[in-house]
């Protein structure tokens, strides 16, 4: 069965409708040089239609749609073929949120009754992705007899897989044979002298290899499935990990090799290395990068092609929007007592609600875009959003698990990242402490817009130079920022305030909770 | 007769099971175990033991030295 063509067709009428919108409020090339980031960002853009319809509802390859749209991973691929400096597979704790790690495996067959349980009780999960534990690759049978169940069963879902891309140009046609139409491949080097500092061996054709000769072939192997895939069309995003002082000064090497194969989304991710992970960076003390480091090098790769901000690192079983985490809700015991009826009919209701949504987002965010035509400003600035999702500000302050950040300048808005403030693994911190965390984590931002906010934080805030923002309760975060930008540079034109540059910020290493 | 898996290193993610070339391996109460009567060390298929090479967790494969060496047959 044609999964992608079914889906099309149900969604051909949204698609004419976003098209439109796209069409009449073109595209940000107004950042200068090169690749707009619209394609990954905003709506179709310069996207050709065909790419739109790929991306449209897929949180991880449209930072749009992740406001409205949900994934969920299966984790049926346990084994790994190559050993990561940033991995390590013994631990998990249900409080840990990062690739690799996960609570139970899965066989396909309660792989796609997890599906289909979690389609039921979420209509807006649009994607199905195999990231894990291992390497989906490294465990073929497993993976692609699961993509077989599910097609069968919920041929609207959207499949896709990530992989480290050892395997990958063995199975280039089980790819395209399951419509698997996204493929993220992890690509951290392309030079094997610095491959051998990150990849300490990989297992291949029967044998361990080390230090630059397994960096050699996984690179090399790596790249081919990449041309090989996007020569039939296949999208492929690639993650890359940004590990400082090994690799950031790379990327932007990597990023050219990548988009020169026809890469449609590059992610550069923080590197994940606190010590009590046990990973080797973990344990000899390599740091991440800071929040401003990471943005300066995304920027800089934002030339060349669409970059991914909004990654949540999720890990192989996580279920739900990007910023949330509700694996915990479909543990296999629940699954399998649950009595699921697939509703192809409800989800499509649903999801047209959603578009319905979207559709409106844009057009106000438009609306308050053209009042800012006339500003002439360099002033840029970044504010911090407290969101639940569906693009509104609609998160109390003290309950935001994460904030999202949007840099605005006289272009509009433009979500840049997004901060993680929950903590981890619940005892032991008291409210001040969670207080100076978010403010670590914000520090970069000159306001923060929330739904509501007590009157203690909020004077703690102002004190740290952050403007609490609470006038656009319940409103679309894009058009309110515009707004609340607009009043901030009259303010700074007429000398009622001088704008002042803010710091860096923290990107945090901890847990999502689910529970919190 | 001579490999086996230390199952409290174990981490189950069965990448050893299907590289045996003598489906020696096989899931055992949340762990991997291998059947000494079938292990070869490897001995006539491969340069090194499958096992030690893909697995995730070094020194988790390990010769079993409470039982004899595999002789290949002459």
């Amino acid at each position: 069965m044609d999964v992608s063509a079914q889906h099309d067709a149900s969604n051909s009428n949204v698609g004419e409708i976003m098209q439109a919108i796209a069409e009449h409020k073109g595209c940000g090339t107004t950042g200068g040089s090169g690749k707009a980031s619209c394609g990954s960002s905003a709506g179709q853009g310069d996207l050709p239609t065909e790419i739109w319809e790929k991306v449209k509802n897929h949180p991880c390859y449209s930072e749009e749609a992740h406001h409205h749209y949900a994934r969920m991973h299966v984790a049926v691929a346990p084994a790994c073929n190559i050993q990561c400096n940033y991995c390590n597979r013994k631990y998990d704790c249900a409080n840990e949120s990062r690739p690799g790690v996960v609570s139970e495996k899965l066989t396909p067959e309660q792989a796609a009754k997890k599906v289909l349980a979690v389609a039921s009780t979420i209509p807006q999960m649009t994607v199905l992705g195999i990231a894990g534990p291992g390497d989906p690759l490294a465990n073929p049978e497993k993976t692609f007899k699961t993509f077989e169940l599910i097609s069968q069963t919920a041929p609207d879902i959207k499949l896709c897989l990530s992989t480290n891309g050892l395997a990958l140009p063995d199975h280039i046609d089980a790819i395209a044979k399951f419509n698997v139409d996204h493929v993220t491949i992890t690509i951290n080097m392309v030079d094997p002298e610095i491959g051998a500092k990150i990849y300490p061996w990989i297992f291949y054709k029967h044998k361990r290899y080390t230090g630059y000769e397994a960096a050699k072939i996984l690179t090399d192997r790596q790249l081919q499935g990449l041309e090989m895939l996007t020569e039939r069309g296949i999208l492929c995003k690639i993650n890359s990990v940004m590990i400082p002082g090994i690799n950031d000064q790379h990327l932007v090497e990597v990023n050219r090799a990548v988009k020169s194969r026809g890469a449609f989304l590059h992610n550069i991710m923080p590197l994940i290395s606190a010590p009590e992970h046990g990973t080797v960076f973990g344990l000899n003390g390599q740091r991440g990068p800071s929040a401003q480091e990471l943005k300066a090098l995304q920027d800089s790769c934002e030339g060349e092609m669409n970059m991914m901000r909004h990654c949540r690192q999720c890990r192989a079983d996580a279920v739900g929007l990007l910023g949330e985490d509700r694996s915990a809700e479909f543990t296999t015991e629940k699954i399998m007592a649950m009595e699921v009826k697939y509703d192809s009919e409800t989800r499509k209701a649903y999801q047209e609600k959603v578009e319905e949504e979207r559709v409106a987002k844009v057009a106000a965010k438009q609306e308050e875009l053209a009042e800012l035509a006339g500003a002439s400003s360099d002033i840029k600035v970044l504010v911090a959003v407290a969101t639940k999702g569906s693009g509104l500000i609609n998160e109390h302050f003290g309950h935001a698990k994460e904030f999202q950040v949007y840099e605005l300048s006289t272009a509009g808005a433009k979500f840049v990242g997004h901060r993680r403030v929950d903590l981890y693994c619940h005892g032991g911190y008291g409210e001040e402490d969670s207080l100076e965390t978010i403010i670590r984590a914000i520090n970069d931002c000159h306001a923060v817009f929330v739904a509501k906010i007590g009157g203690c934080p909020k004077a703690d805030l102002i004190k740290a130079g952050i403007e609490p923002v609470d006038q656009f309760a319940h409103e679309y975060i894009e058009k309110s920022a515009i707004a609340w930008f607009r009043a901030y540079l009259d303010k700074v034109n007429s000398g009622e305030i001088t704008h002042v540059e803010r710091g860096d910020a923290a990107i945090r290493q901890g847990a999502l909770i689910s529970a919190a | 007769m001579p490999f086996k898996i230390i199952a409290s290193q174990c981490t189950s993610c069965s990448a050893c099971e299907p590289e045996c070339p003598n489906v020696a391996i096989r899931e055992k109460g949340g762990t991997f175990v291998i059947d000494p009567k079938k292990c070869t060390e490897c001995i006539g298929h491969f340069d090194e033991p499958q096992c030690v090479a893909v697995c995730p967790v070094d020194n988790t494969c390990v010769i079993d030295t409470s039982l004899p060496r595999y002789q290949p047959p002459a």
